[in-house]
């Protein structure tokens, strides 16, 4: 028997990795840790896993941002999020502000107009009315920056200890823009990937504003409703835009990868042209995160034709938050479902989902 | 970023590419290995390899704190983050180690109370806002992060907190380097050496390197111009035949180190006998317990802890990895069994771990196109 040349083996090994990870992946634990909360893997094999066998249906096997459901004729999207962030006001926004906005952009994403939100609120005994009535208004005022009514809700109380303070869920309804045509199935090779602006912001400031890193720098919360950016994007590309996510937890690296996956493609990204302010960048770097896995919320990533990107770019870039939007890389055929980096240093490396760190609550 | 920009400038590294690929001899094959696992991660980071003539071999060594690590002490760690009050603190990737019956996050999910910090004055923070507790430190590294330590430790003794502890699992440099040197199974041509050490124990120390072994050592810095510069000194040293310790990394190494460090040091700790190296076994001298003057705030004298020795899963082939034996992709269950995800050893763990950092970055061979 004649061994292989030492390439060819490690082209071996590396197949049987690609194919094993297109695989749905299988909830193994045994039991829960932070890990299944970051973000990365560990939420991955939660939700494909236990969550979507178990509920097995088409919408939700999409794994968009909101869920698509029909109703004479009109489509609905449909999403809801829950907030345990920690602290719960932070530069930049507060746990109120944050429900609103997160959950106004999942829709934003799905193409949908928000109309109408629930929001249910987990409130710790102990609690003083002052910060409650602070965070009420701060959903007040997020939802009506959004154009969208809080309509339904429900309070709950629960023993000192739990729930640090308060938890919030939101969910929202919207209609899907007649101009939306947009699934991970659409995405061509040669499409562009644009983001809305600079990343990492809500992260890293939630980060420092835990006060455990002794780092002290002007970073605020990007916490704002997407649906600006989304209408005018459906306006400048209409069909020609492809698909969209909500780079939350897990950064703009997550959102690649997961539609990467979904879609059978690779993306190839120029790190020298993803916008990073650089206090961001410099907190990252003492902390050896790298921003684009740092969440965002209020920043977008977008997959659009060729041929429209530049018009785009500009109708994100005319939208108040998005001035600093960027073209920052290419969808590409191979290796499909992976995602790749040009280094700004000029290499070439993997950006794969990360294995699910055990980082602070920062939504 | 300035300081850090300056050094990851593309087009200097362009230039030395250039030079590098004017220094090797077409037809022979160079093995360098960067002993640092900082240096691993930004090779795979940065994409260095890309830059490099395809004679050129980086083979990744044991300088990676959390990769050492044997599964004994992970389990001693959690016995005494599940004693009743503790307040465990370790760094975070730490935290991912398997131990027998799983890892420190795993203590967590159970109960123990298991913080991740970014220092040891961090732990000792917590110390002082929690007096009712024990706070224990689980302490890594080489002697890069030590006088951290034992200055926090010297902290914590002058401000009389009696509530912190600390479970000493530093290592040295200059042991494993010197068993690898010894161990038949590599041939290597030069090394890349640890630039964070150094700026504790000098250049010194890695003499014997050339002297008893006859290979040229570059101590470097970590951004991708630092290890690319240091590669093309390592080639230049073997170009003109010549075979002796520079420091490329003179901005931050003084060639002497730093000598209140070292005496720091050697106030707080005392060498062990022997310590356990994961998948390396056990290695004289190679590690540092607290010294009697600090005997009291040793969390491995306060509490009882198994100290079972336990062997390393039989398809683990970190030892091979850590000592540059075998590629990362060479082992038999690497991105199989072994994955981030669901680590078996310890070099798949940690972001300096070799295997970590093949998978998450560089999992992806050179030959094959991105079309």
């Amino acid at each position: 028997m004649t061994e292989a040349p030492p390439s060819s083996r490690e082209e071996r090994i590396l197949g049987i990795i690609e194919t094993a990870r297109a695989k749905r992946p299988r909830f193994r634990d045994e039991q829960v840790t932070m890990s299944h909360g970051a973000g990365g893997k560990a939420t991955q094999s939660l939700i494909e896993g236990l969550l979507v066998p178990a509920l097995e249906n088409d919408a939700l096997a999409a794994l968009d941002d909101a869920g698509t459901v029909a109703l004479n004729g009109t489509r609905l999207a449909f999403t809801a999020d829950s907030f345990v962030v920690r602290p719960l006001r932070f530069p930049g926004g507060s746990i109120g502000e944050l429900a609103v906005n997160g959950t106004v952009n999942d829709l934003a994403v799905s193409g949908a107009r928000p109309l109408a939100l629930s929001l249910s609120l987990i409130l710790e005994e102990g609690l003083p009315a002052e910060e409650l009535r602070r965070e009420v208004e701060a959903v007040a005022g997020a939802a009506e920056r959004a154009g969208v009514e809080v309509v339904t809700g429900d309070t709950k109380v629960v023993e000192r200890g739990h729930a640090d303070g308060m938890y919030v869920c939101t969910s929202g309804i919207g209609a899907v823009d007649p101009r939306a045509e947009m699934s991970p199935a659409a995405l061509r090779p040669g499409d562009r990937i644009l983001v809305s602006g600079s990343l990492g912001e809500h992260g890293t400031a939630i980060m420092l504003a835990r006060d455990e890193f002794e780092l002290e720098a002007e970073i605020e919360s990007d916490t704002r409703s997407l649906w600006p950016a989304v209408d005018a994007l459906l306006d400048a590309a209409g069909p020609s835009l492809r698909c969209m996510r909500d780079a939350t937890r897990g950064g703009v690296a997550s959102a690649l990868n997961e539609l990467a996956r979904a879609a059978g493609v690779a993306m190839l990204v120029s790190e020298a042209a993803v916008p990073v302010h650089p206090a961001v960048a410099g907190a990252c770097e003492l902390l050896g995160i790298d921003p684009m896995y740092v969440a965002n919320e209020g920043k977008l990533v977008a997959f659009v034709a060729p041929d429209d990107a530049d018009a785009a770019l500009a109708a994100l870039r005319s939208v108040e938050g998005g001035e600093e939007a960027a073209d920052i890389g290419e969808v590409r055929t191979e290796p499909p479902a992976m995602v790749l980096v040009d280094t700004a240093f000029g290499g070439r490396r993997v950006m794969d989902l990360l294995a699910g760190d055990p980082l602070p609550r920062i939504c | 970023m300035r300081f850090v920009d300056e050094f990851r400038d593309p087009e200097l590294g362009k230039v030395l590419a250039g030079e590098i690929l004017s220094l090797v001899e077409p037809g022979r094959h160079y093995k360098v290995m960067e002993v640092c696992g900082g240096h691993t991660h930004s090779i795979y980071k940065y994409g260095i390899d890309d830059l490099l003539p395809e004679n050129v071999e980086l083979v990744h060594g044991p300088g990676c704190p959390v990769c050492v690590i044997p599964m004994g002490r992970v389990d001693d760690g959690i016995a005494i983050a599940k004693q009743p009050g503790v307040i465990f603190t370790c760094f975070g990737d730490m935290m991912r180690i398997p131990g027998s019956h799983g890892s420190l996050l795993d203590a967590k999910a159970e109960g123990a109370d298991v913080r991740m910090v970014y220092s040891p004055l961090d732990a000792l923070r917590i110390a002082k806002r929690n007096p009712e507790r024990d706070v224990v430190f689980f302490a890594i590294g080489f002697e890069t992060t030590a006088p951290s330590t034992a200055l926090t430790l010297k902290r914590a003794r002058a401000e009389g907190v009696p509530n912190f502890f600390c479970m000493c699992n530093h290592v040295t440099i200059v042991p494993p380097l010197r068993a690898l040197l010894d161990s038949p199974d590599l041939r290597l041509d030069g090394f890349i050496g640890p630039g964070h050490v150094s700026t504790v124990v000098g250049a010194r120390p890695f003499e014997f390197i050339p002297a008893d072994y006859g290979r040229p050592v570059v101590i470097s810095g970590f951004e991708p111009l630092d290890v690319l510069q240091s590669i093309q000194m390592i080639l230049a040293q073997l170009a003109a035949g010549r075979c002796e310790v520079e420091n490329q990394y003179k901005r931050v190494v003084p060639y002497e180190g730093n000598l209140r460090a070292l005496e720091i040091m050697a106030e707080v700790f005392e060498l062990r006998p022997h310590f356990e190296w994961r998948g390396l076994g056990f290695i004289s001298q190679s590690a540092l317990a607290l010294s009697e003057a600090y005997a009291d705030l040793d969390a491995e004298r306060r509490y009882e802890v198994p100290g079972v020795r336990v062997a390393d899963p039989k398809a683990c082939q970190c030892g091979e990895v850590l000592k540059g034996v075998i590629k990362p992709w060479e082992c038999k269950v690497f991105g199989t069994a072994c994955t981030p995800e669901r680590p078996i050893g310890t070099c798949m763990v940690s972001p300096e771990g070799a295997c970590a950092a093949y998978y998450n970055y560089g999992r992806y061979a050179r030959e094959r196109e991105v079309v």
